[in-house]
């Protein structure tokens, strides 16, 4: 039974509680589904310094320069934002902090987000960092709060992980009132922060001692908790995995870890001992249970749940009980995947692409959707900014010709994220490569957060707002053009005289979100359909084919006007005129 | 109050299911349950099929409603009712939005949007509503989460003023009227 004066939070909502709560000073992030709204709602306290870095790297370095100088700091990103930011991380193993800093990092496991499905504790042990993995809200709250407590006691970073299905649940939390937390003095410490290779000597040894110290406390946290039950069945595990086993398994033995890194070995071993058949309950890969077997203690696991996707009751009745896996509907219906929206102004630079027959190297945001059918116009998506070094490479391999039918395509964010370096790159190596930027000034996927292009800071007050053009020029670029990408004329006529270039090209393509244009808009109308197809290339979600005809939705149409413009008998027209 | 119930609520990406579930969850929790909530977010907000997931009772572990367990079905959209069918248990009630929207398949006309989608409840208690055109009736055609969940509330033990309370604290006070006029509606549906 719920305390009726709790409040039900999000996941990510309780973090930045927890957080506040704490008595966090400074907050720095780049977004990225499943951490953003750690971010967001750390934006709404007043008494927090809040920021959108350029990327995880950054945010990274701001949070700890910020934890170094003696404000309680933190940074959030998902698990790929992780391998952005490992180069200040690892190093900050080692310096420690004076203030504490804790590193949010939310895995997706399913990829319900993501590119891919790397399990983040894997830092934890590389970069020897403690971690701590909440199993609902009212945990997100108290974690948080315990790792500032360990990061100050311990003078290290503390990694706080986090799982889709628990960043994106919502339970109950009981509030507190925010601690008064003093910034610290700022010391000058040449031998604990400047790390070079005489200092950072030194501090190797400070991080393995550190780290033996927390093996042994972790033995006896409240947050490493054996319930024992029926003894015949003891299942170690952690996070969301715990809920699906106590739904799947009541009656089995658990040993729920909080402390994920280091583990606490005395207290597995005494669990251990204490049941017949032990059992280690893990998403992704098998990193308890390899360190369970190292310490010569027998154990199943990943024998039985295997490395892919996400866990459920259902497949650990499955896999524990032996219970038939049950049926799911559905696998013979229309699939609906997500879609560029209607009026998106990207859909104007792909239908300008497809016309021309090019390669496309694509990139991370709304735009990776123009991959599915029927545009299917992108030919490779990697990593945040990988597009402008992928053509590079494409270019290096295949000779410059290659680059006289490709286009790399990526977002503004995404440029500002990790793209500059590249263009800086391919001119200096004397590429000739075109860099399509998609500008419509937000960070669109993530859920519209503000960014350096956007004008406007993530209190959605003025900030200075990046000249892109001006930055491109500075890296060196020539030949630099700027398009509207409802003028779908004009748009392919920039990239058709890019490519032909033998240089670096770079075309702005610059529009507003559709999403956050309020201006009211006019559905376009079709009378006198012929049934040629030609509108249907824009695979706007507006445009339906009904038999042999076409049909605007009016419920759907954000009337930009692209399809009155490649209509070759004029039967398209806005609303109004018609 | 011991209300036990497992519940999925299914749409297209930016119909509103997420305002419906939290309305649910807040009501839950005031009303003394145990409840969690399971949201997806970022990539399928794009028009892509949205699924989330309300456990309530006494003491609720996993987030995430199991497979043949719902005892409700609270759907947005005709197909998606239909994709999320096998999460309905026998003798679950299916409260579906007549509305038809069709998946990029369909438009570009590669695969039909079945003809009956809602055949695969037979044998659950389907309550089928325009409850678009309903929302649009009461001032807003944003309200026709209200609308579903009118006609949900009369299947669960709530009281309708807690159900008031929990959408007062939950939609912006200016929308406040058409809302509880959407939710009236729909309870009044199939009294």
């Amino acid at each position: 039974m719920a305390n009726k004066a709790a409040q039900l939070m999000l996941g990510n909502e309780a973090v930045a509680r927890g957080a506040w709560e704490a008595g966090l000073h400074v907050a720095a992030s780049y977004p990225g589904t499943p951490s953003t709204e750690v971010t967001e709602f750390l934006s709404k306290y007043p008494e927090i310094n809040c920021q959108w870095a350029a990327n995880e790297k950054v945010a990274s370095e701001v949070a700890f320069g910020a934890a170094m100088a003696g404000g309680r700091a933190i940074t959030c990103m998902k698990h790929v934002g992780v391998n952005v930011a490992a180069d200040p991380i690892f190093t900050a193993a080692y310096t420690g902090v004076n203030a504490g800093l804790v590193i949010v990092c939310a895995d997706d496991p399913a990829m319900h987000s993501s590119q891919n499905e790397q399990d983040s504790r894997y830092y934890a042990r590389a970069a020897h960092i403690p971690m701590l993995e909440p199993a609902d809200s009212q945990e997100c709250k108290d974690f948080t709060k315990l790792a500032y407590e360990l990061s100050e006691e311990l003078d290290t970073p503390v990694f706080l992980r986090l799982t889709t299905r628990i960043a994106h649940q919502r339970s109950a939390v009981e509030l507190c009132e925010r601690a008064d937390v003093p910034v610290r003095e700022y010391k000058k410490d040449a031998m604990k922060y400047v790390m070079m290779p005489a200092m950072a000597r030194k501090r190797h040894p400070v991080v393995e001692n550190r780290e033996n110290v927390l093996s042994q406390k972790a033995n006896t946290m409240d947050v490493n908790r054996v319930e024992m039950r029926d003894a015949s069945v003891g299942i170690i595990t952690s996070g969301a995995c715990y809920q699906y086993v106590r739904e799947a398994m009541p009656q089995a033995s658990t040993l729920k870890l909080g402390l994920v890194y280091p583990l606490p070995m005395d207290l597995i071993a005494e669990f251990a001992g204490k049941v017949e058949r032990l059992i280690v309950i893990e998403e992704l890969e098998g990193l308890i249970e390899t360190d369970v077997k190292a310490a010569g203690i027998a154990c199943e696991g990943k024998n039985l749940t295997g490395v892919q996707g996400e866990l459920s009751v259902e497949k650990l009745r499955h896999v524990l009980l032996g219970a038939d896996m049950p049926a799911v509907s559905g696998a013979d219906l229309p699939v609906r995947p997500p879609v560029l929206c209607p009026g998106c102004p990207h859909r104007g630079v792909f239908y300008g692409i497809n016309r021309l027959g090019l390669n496309v190297m694509g990139d991370i945001g709304c735009y990776t959707l123009a991959a599915l059918a029927p545009l299917s116009a992108i030919d490779a998506c990697l990593c945040m900014g990988a597009s402008i070094g992928m053509a590079g490479g494409a270019e290096r391999a295949q000779g410059k010709d290659f680059s006289r039918h490709t286009v790399a395509v990526l977002g503004d964010s995404t440029f500002i994220h990790s793209g500059i370096t590249s263009l800086i790159d391919a001119v200096y190596n004397q590429e000739t490569i075109t860099v399509i930027i998609l500008d419509n000034r937000i960070t669109g996927m993530t859920g519209h957060q503000q960014n350096p292009a956007s004008g406007m800071d993530i209190h959605n007050q003025p900030a200075p707002q990046l000249n892109i053009e001006k930055l491109v020029e500075s890296c060196g670029v020539k030949d630099i053009a700027i398009v509207d990408p409802f003028d779908l004329k004009a748009t392919e006529k920039a990239i058709k005289d890019a490519v032909a270039r033998e240089e670096v090209s770079v075309i702005i393509a610059r529009r507003p979100c559709a999403l956050l244009d309020k201006t009211p808009k006019t559905p376009y109308v079709i009378d006198g359909c012929k049934g040629c197809g030609a509108c249907m290339k824009l695979s706007c979600p507006a445009i339906e084919r009904h038999g042999k005809l076409v049909v605007i939705n009016p419920a759907l149409c954000n009337g930009c006007g692209m399809c009155e413009q490649v209509c070759p008998f004029k039967a398209i027209k806005c609303g109004k005129e018609a | 109050m011991n209300a036990k119930f497992d519940l999925v609520i299914v749409g297209v990406g930016g119909q509103g299911t997420l305002l419906a579930s939290k309305i649910l969850g807040r009501l839950a929790l005031k009303e003394g349950c145990g409840v969690k909530v399971s949201e997806v977010h970022g990539m399928s907000q794009r028009g892509g099929s949205v699924i989330t997931h309300v456990r309530v009772g006494d003491e609720v572990f996993s987030p995430i409603v199991a497979a043949g367990e719902a005892d409700y079905l609270l759907s947005f959209e005709q197909l998606e009712a239909a994709r999320a069918a096998s999460f309905l248990r026998e003798g679950g009630v299916a409260i579906v939005n007549t509305q038809v929207i069709w998946p990029m398949p369909v438009i570009t006309g590669a695969m039909q949007y079945p003809e009956n989608p809602l055949a695969v409840l037979e044998g659950r208690t389907v309550e089928c509503a325009d409850a678009l055109g309903i929302a649009v009736e009461c001032g807003s055609q944003k309200a026709l989460n209200l609308v579903l969940l009118g006609m949900l509330s009369r299947h669960l033990p709530f009281a309708a003023e807690a159900w008031e309370e929990a959408i007062a604290a939950c939609v912006p006070a200016k929308t406040l009227a058409v809302n509880l006029a959407a939710f009236m509606r729909g309870r009044e549906l199939h009294a």
